[in-house]
């Protein structure tokens, strides 16, 4: 019974981390653009953070600094994209590249260190439960904050005049700029948007599961909430439902090892991995899905007048 | 300041382009010596003069240009017909797993038959690896980006497996890694006292072989077009499937080749060091190398310098050898953003139109 409440809380503190990126994708995509530098940014966040942390001893403003550095990247990332017009994919391979590259030079003094013990906050009279409250009422604000941040987007693009116009950027951005809006603005702030919220996730890598920092740490999350908005066909609540079931599979692996299921770790290891390509195949079989919901101009260059 | 389009593409800035995102990557490099409170002439000196100050410095260049260039040879047949294998690093691993499991076969009565066994092993391991992701872009439209990077990961994973588990050497001292190959699995090295082997021989060949396909024969036209004009492919009925495979299985190969060239040859073992980056460095060796067989030399050469200088700064000027990635991703964003000057140029002022004549022929 305890394991069982120690997995789903497990499972809920992985899920965090790719549901806040895969929103912060999904928000880049819904204008249009694919980012394909997530697990940069991630990485850059991760240290960003952490060092941070490590120099004034605040969490707060270490997720402060993750955003601040996946917001950079994005924004270098998209003035390349939107404006000098270069290929997404290219762009967003050289920013993955770059963030990997930079992080684990600028992270190199910080390998040994350690943070300081991290405050659990657990939530008055419902942490004290039997079972629910350690499964669910005893984690890192964070966790809250994404559950939150996704009912927040659902309202955004569903509800809102800002979100309509960004969700119709992204289905065509020709209409879009006859009718006047600034089409290449509002693509720069969904990216920086995005970055931002990679950032995020990558902060709360390195300092809430698990606070250290080691080279190249992000270990593919970036790529897996990339192929969460495929997966979730661009829906938020269908992204945070997505990212749950990614880190139960995740912690699952952690939770056989700890009963003793006789199979090497490697192959646990792959589960993510596997689990990913598995749900790709499953979702993307169906192309009539995939394109009524994908943003029609996904990908595609958008040149103002021309 | 202002972005306008040329009315054709710039082919002096389609050359041009790259050299000046090489002169940025150099002049930011500068600028990061200077900040780490570094000589930037000692900085440069590490990256552009050491590794082709000696013969045998040239030889170590070309031992890590090799894989580069192999790997990117195979991509730029890929990203030309628009199929973005990104997972060449899995490829390479796979490719090196297969070409090591031949190797350990050979004992002391083995014939020197074993090389060509031990680098088809390494073609056919990248082969099939990337054939999953073929076959599942082929059959179920999943997406080859995220399939090819999902499989570096599941590379990465069997070859720890195999190391700490089945292929450990059992005099090993319990290291993860196998027993050191018999010396005659060694690929043939080109001359005594450097460890360049025919593995060069086989890249540059490859070069060839590339530029005829590309520019000489009417499969590597049709598998071209397929890339840059999906919708003229099909209605000249090229098969838009076979360009998929082909991409794919050539870059799949080529990685697995380098692969097999990398544990045969300079490594000579299994380890859990055998991937070392060069898949995903191939990708900026192609792009720097505008997708062109010759052009991907000259960046696999860059690129190799890029490693040893990377090496170098760490024990002369006691940088992190980190410091390597750091200018390969910087150039890569930097030729991309160049790349903006073959079909734009900038313009100080508003060009303004002669008469509302030129205007309307616009």
């Amino acid at each position: 019974m305890d394991s069982m409440a120690l997995l789903l809380a497990s499972t809920l503190s992985a899920g965090t981390v790719l549901a806040i990126a895969s929103l912060g994708l999904l928000i880049n995509e819904k204008s249009g653009i694919v980012n394909l530098g997530a697990e940069g940014m991630m990485l850059c966040a991760a240290i960003a953070g952490f060092a941070t942390v490590i120099h004034t001893g605040n969490t707060w403003l270490g997720f402060a600094a993750g955003m601040a550095a996946g917001a950079c990247l994005a924004a270098i990332f998209g003035v390349l994209v939107i404006w000098l017009g270069t290929n997404q994919y290219a762009t967003g391979l050289a920013l993955t590249l770059f963030g990997a590259g930079f992080s684990a030079f600028a992270g190199i003094r910080y390998v040994q260190e350690k943070l300081p013990e991290q405050t659990l906050y657990p939530i008055p009279v419902l942490a004290d439960l039997q079972f629910i409250g350690p499964a669910l009422f005893r984690q890192h604000p964070m966790v809250y904050i994404a559950m939150a941040l996704t009912a927040g987007l659902v309202w955004f693009l569903y509800r809102t005049r800002a979100g309509l116009v960004l969700r119709s950027v992204g289905e065509s951005p020709e209409s879009a700029h006859a009718l006047g809006y600034p089409v290449r603005r509002i693509r720069l702030a969904a990216v920086v948007a995005g970055g931002a919220l990679c950032g995020l996730a990558g902060a709360y890598v390195s300092l809430v599961y698990t606070p250290l920092w080691v080279e190249g740490m992000i270990a593919g999350k970036g790529w897996i909430a990339l192929a969460l908005t495929t997966f979730a066909t661009w829906r938020p609540a269908r992204v945070l439902l997505g990212a749950y079931l990614f880190g139960g599979v995740t912690m699952l692996q952690f939770h056989l090892q700890g009963l003793g299921v006789n199979v090497p770790t490697q192959l646990l290891s792959m589960l993510p991995y596997l689990a990913t390509i598995v749900v790709l195949v499953l979702i993307s079989r169906n192309p009539l899905w995939i394109r009524v919901n994908m943003p029609t101009s996904i990908g595609k260059p958008f040149h103002p007048g021309a | 300041m202002k972005l306008e389009m040329r009315p054709q593409p710039s082919s002096f800035w389609a050359y041009a382009s790259p050299v000046l995102a090489l002169l940025v990557t150099v002049a930011i490099g500068i600028g990061l010596f200077m900040a780490l409170g570094k000589d930037p002439v000692k900085g440069l000196q590490v990256f552009f003069w050491e590794p082709i100050k000696s013969p045998y410095a040239l030889g170590e260049l070309l031992v890590k240009a090799t894989p580069l260039l192999i790997i990117a040879l195979g991509l730029a047949v890929c990203f030309r017909s628009n199929v973005w294998n990104i997972g060449a690093e899995g490829q390479f691993v796979i490719g090196a797993l297969a070409a090591g499991g031949v190797a350990l076969l050979a004992d002391k009565t083995t014939g020197p038959w074993i090389v060509p066994a031990i680098l088809a092993a390494g073609v056919g391991g990248g082969m099939a690896w990337a054939g999953i992701t073929a076959l599942l872009r082929d059959r179920f439209n999943a997406n080859e980006i995220l399939v090819s990077l999902m499989l570096v990961y599941v590379a990465d994973l069997i070859l720890n497996f195999m190391v700490f588990g089945p292929w450990k050497d059992p005099a090993g001292y319990n290291f993860p890694q196998t027993r050191t190959f018999d010396a005659v699995t060694q690929i043939p090295r080109l001359m005594p006292g450097s460890r360049v082997t025919i593995g060069i021989v086989l890249a540059l060949a490859g070069v060839g072989a590339l530029w005829l396909y590309l520019y000489r024969t009417y499969a590597g036209f049709a598998q071209e077009v397929s890339g840059v004009a999906p919708a003229a492919s099909r209605y000249a009925g090229f098969s838009s499937r076979r360009a998929l495979w082909v991409a794919l299985l050539v870059s799949g190969g080529a990685a697995g080749l380098a692969g097999a060239l990398e544990v045969a040859g300079p490594i000579g073992q299994l380890t859990p060091y055998v991937p070392a980056g060069y898949g995903f460095a191939a990708i900026i060796v192609a792009f720097v190398g505008r997708l062109h067989p010759v052009g991907v030399v000259f960046s696999a050469i860059l690129m190799s310098m890029f490693y040893i200088g990377g090496e170098l700064a760490q024990s002369r000027l006691g940088l992190p050898k980190s410091i390597t990635g750091v200018f390969q991703g910087l150039l890569l964003f930097n030729l991309l953003a160049c790349d903006t000057l073959i079909a734009y140029r900038f313009r100080l002022f508003e060009s303004k139109p002669l008469s509302p004549s030129s205007q309307g022929a616009r």
